[in-house]
C-alpha cells in the first residue's frame, strides 16, 4: 500500500505537500524563536531562554498564550473582513510553496527499472509566474485587514503596503524576465537543472540576484521595509486592533512569505538542492564526486540529501534577512518609492536589454552577462555620482522652492 | 479508474460555485471595498476554472494582470471617492434604469452567442497544450502589430499619468 502510494507520482506529491504543510508550520513558529535569538545576539542580550532548554519550547508558550487571549474586535470594523483577512493571508502565503523543486527526481527500488518520478508538489509549466500570480495575491490580507479595523493606523498601513506591493512588483518582474530569458523556460526544476549543468544563475546574473533579494524583502514586510507596521509611526499598522490567535496569523503568513521567497530565491539563482557550484566540475577531483552525485542521483537517500540541502539554503536566506531586519534602520516612504521606480526599474530594464543582446548573439548563459551586469551597476553607480542627485538621498522638500517646505531645521534642537 | 473522472466535475462546480456567488455579491453588496473584494473572488474563480481546463498560462495571466488591477481598484475606491473609507453606493433611479438596460443587452448579446455554438465539436484541450513558447511566438510574428499597438497605447496612458502626477510649477 505505502510501496503503491509513494510510487504513484500523485501519492508523491500529496505525501511531499503534507510533509511540507507540518514542516513550514513548525518552522513559522521557530522562526520567531530564531528571530528574538538572532536579534538577542546581535544587541548583545540573552533572549528567550526560560522554557526549556535554551528557551527551546517558547514558540510553544508563545502559542498557547495567543490561544488564551482575549479576541478583540473594534466596534466598527467591518467584521467579516476583519475575520477573513489574517486567514486569506496565511493561505496565499501557503500555496506558493507547492511548486518550490526541493527533491528532484526519485527512483524506488520497488518501481520498474528506468523509471523516475518528481520529488515535488507540483510541476508547472508556467512555474515563475505562478509564484508572480500568487505573489500579487499576498499583500490583500493586509490590505483587507488594515482597511476592516476602522482605524487610521491601521488603514494608512494597508494603503502603504498597496503602494510597496504594486512598486516592487515591477523590478521583480525585470529581474524574473532575464533569468526567462536566459534559461529559456518557466518551470522552475528546468531551471535547477540548467544551473547544475552551467554555473548559479547568483554568479551569472549578480545584479538580477540582488534586484531579486531586494524585492522579496519588500514583498515580505520585511525591515527596512516594514512600512506597513512601522511601530513608531503607525503603532503596529494593519495589525493594530488585532489580538489573539487572529494576531498570530499575521505573523503565521508573514514567516511562511519569509520561507517561499527564500525558496524561489534558492531555486532561481543558489542552483536549488545543488550542495555546491560547479559540483560538474568539481567532480573530477578525486573525492568530490559525492557532490554531484547527490545533486542528480536518483537514489531516495540522495533526494532526501537534496531536500536537506535546499532547507539548509532557505534558513541561510531567512538568517540574512533577519540580519538585515536588525542592521538596517527603515526607509522613508519616499525613499522607498524612490528606491523602486528610480534606482530598480531602470537598472533592471538595462539589465534585460543587455541579456536580450546577448541573446541574439547567441551567447545566453556566459561570463560577459556578469562582466556586463556589474558594467551596469558601476554606469548607474556613476550617473548617481556625476549628477550631484542622490538616488535614495535624504529629500529637503516634496517641491522644491517651496515656501512652505519642511526642511531640516538648522539650528540644534535643545532639550 | 481514473481521479480525473470524478474529480473533475466536483473542482468545476466549486469554481463555479465561487464565481457565481461573487458575481452576485459585487451587484448586491453597497460597500465599496466588498465589492472589490467579490470581484477579485470572480476573476479569481475564472482563473481556477482555467487551470482546470490546462490553460495554465492563461490562469497565471489572469491572475496577475486582475489581481494586482483589483487591488489598484481597492486603493482608487478607498481613497479618491470620498473622505470616509466607510462609503456606501445609493445610486439613483436613472443611473440604476441606465445600468440595467446595459446588462440586459449584454445578457443578451452573451445568451445569443452561447446558444449558438456548437460545443460539441471542441477537441479535448490536453491535445493541443497551448505552451508559452506557442503564445508567444504568435504573438512576436503572426500578431506583432496588434501587439505592438497595445504597448504603444500602454505608453501613452503612462505617459499621460506621470504628466498629470506631476506637481503644478
Amino acid at each position: 500500500m505505502i510501496q503503491e502510494i509513494l510510487g504513484s507520482q500523485l501519492g508523491l506529491s500529496i505525501c511531499i505537500i503534507c510533509l511540507g504543510l507540518a514542516v513550514i508550520l513548525t518552522a513559522d513558529a521557530y522562526c520567531i524563536y530564531f528571530e528574538r535569538k538572532v536579534s538577542a545576539w546581535m544587541q548583545d542580550r540573552y533572549g528567550p531562554n526560560r522554557v526549556g532548554p535554551l528557551g527551546l519550547l517558547q514558540p510553544l508558550a508563545d502559542g498557547i498564550k495567543f490561544i488564551l487571549k482575549e479576541e478583540f474586535i473594534p466596534a466598527r470594523a467591518d467584521k467579516i473582513l476583519f475575520y477573513i483577512a489574517p486567514a486569506l493571508g496565511v493561505i496565499i502565503a501557503l500555496v506558493g510553496f507547492v511548486i518550490l523543486p526541493i527533491g528532484g527526481r526519485v527512483h524506488w527500488s520497488w518501481m520498474p527499472e528506468g523509471t523516475t518520478l518528481l520529488a515535488q508538489g507540483a510541476s508547472v509549466d508556467i512555474g515563475v509566474l505562478y509564484l508572480l500570480a500568487v505573489g500579487s495575491l499576498t499583500v490583500y490580507g493586509v490590505v483587507l485587514g488594515g482597511w476592516a479595523s476602522n482605524n487610521k493606523y491601521a488603514f494608512y498601513g494597508a494603503m502603504r503596503s498597496a503602494a510597496q506591493m504594486l512598486s516592487y512588483e515591477v523590478p521583480l518582474g525585470l529581474a524574473l524576465m532575464t533569468l526567462i530569458l536566459t534559461m529559456g523556460q518557466l518551470r522552475l526544476e528546468g531551471i535547477v537543472t540548467g544551473q547544475i549543468d552551467s554555473a548559479w544563475n547568483a554568479f551569472l546574473h549578480p545584479v538580477a540576484f540582488l534586484i531579486m533579494l531586494i524585492t522579496a524583502l519588500a514583498e515580505t514586510n520585511r525591515a527596512p521595509f516594514d512600512l506597513a507596521e512601522a511601530e513608531q509611526e503607525l503603532i503596529g499598522g494593519y495589525h493594530t486592533e488585532y489580538s489573539s490567535m487572529k494576531f498570530a496569523q499575521f505573523f503565521l503568513a508573514e514567516y511562511t512569505h519569509m520561507i517561499t521567497a527564500s525558496g524561489l530565491l534558492t531555486a532561481l539563482f543558489l542552483g536549488g538542492y545543488e550542495v555546491l557550484p560547479f559540483s560538474r566540475l568539481l567532480a573530477g577531483v578525486n573525492g568530490l564526486s559525492w557532490l554531484y552525485w547527490i545533486s542528480t542521483s536518483v537514489s531516495p537517500w540522495a533526494m532526501v540529501l537534496r531536500m536537506a540541502v535546499f532547507c539548509g539554503k532557505i534558513s541561510f536566506f531567512i538568517f540574512v534577512m533577519m540580519w538585515l531586519r536588525w542592521t538596517l534602520v527603515r526607509f522613508r516612504f519616499d525613499q522607498l518609492m524612490r528606491l523602486s521606480w528610480k534606482a530598480l526599474v531602470p537598472i533592471g530594464m538595462a539589465i534585460v536589454v543587455v541579456q536580450g543582446v546577448l541573446l541574439y548573439f547567441g551567447r545566453p548563459i556566459s561570463w560577459i552577462s556578469t562582466a556586463a551586469e556589474i558594467g551596469i551597476l558601476v554606469i548607474a553607480a556613476m550617473i548617481s555620482l556625476l549628477s550631484g542627485k542622490p538616488i535614495t538621498g535624504r529629500q529637503l522638500s516634496l517641491v522644491e522652492d517651496d515656501e512652505h517646505a519642511i526642511r531640516p531645521s538648522k539650528t540644534p534642537v535643545t532639550v | 479508474m481514473n481521479v480525473n473522472t470524478w474529480l473533475e466535475p466536483i473542482v468545476f462546480f466549486l469554481f463555479a460555485g465561487v464565481v457565481l456567488f461573487s458575481a452576485i455579491g459585487i451587484v448586491l453588496t453597497r460597500n465599496i471595498v466588498r465589492a472589490a473584494l467579490f470581484l477579485l473572488g470572480t476573476l479569481g474563480g475564472v482563473a481556477g476554472l482555467y487551470f482546470l481546463l490546462m490553460a495554465n498560462l492563461l490562469a497565471a495571466i489572469q491572475l496577475i494582470v486582475y489581481a494586482g488591477g483589483t487591488l489598484v481598484l481597492i486603493v482608487f475606491g478607498v481613497m479618491l471617492t470620498s473622505k470616509s473609507p466607510w462609503v456606501r453606493f445609493a445610486p439613483s433611479r436613472s443611473e440604476a434604469a441606465a445600468a440595467t438596460t446595459i446588462g440586459l443587452v449584454l445578457f443578451a448579446a452573451l445568451a445569443k452567442i452561447v446558444t449558438g455554438i456548437d460545443w460539441t465539436v471542441a477537441a479535448h484541450p490536453a491535445d493541443q497544450p497551448a505552451t508559452v513558447r506557442q503564445v508567444g511566438n504568435l504573438l512576436l510574428q503572426q500578431y506583432l502589430v496588434p501587439f505592438e499597438v497595445a504597448s504603444v497605447l500602454l505608453l501613452v496612458v503612462m505617459i499621460g499619468a506621470a504628466y498629470l502626477a506631476r506637481p503644478e510649477n
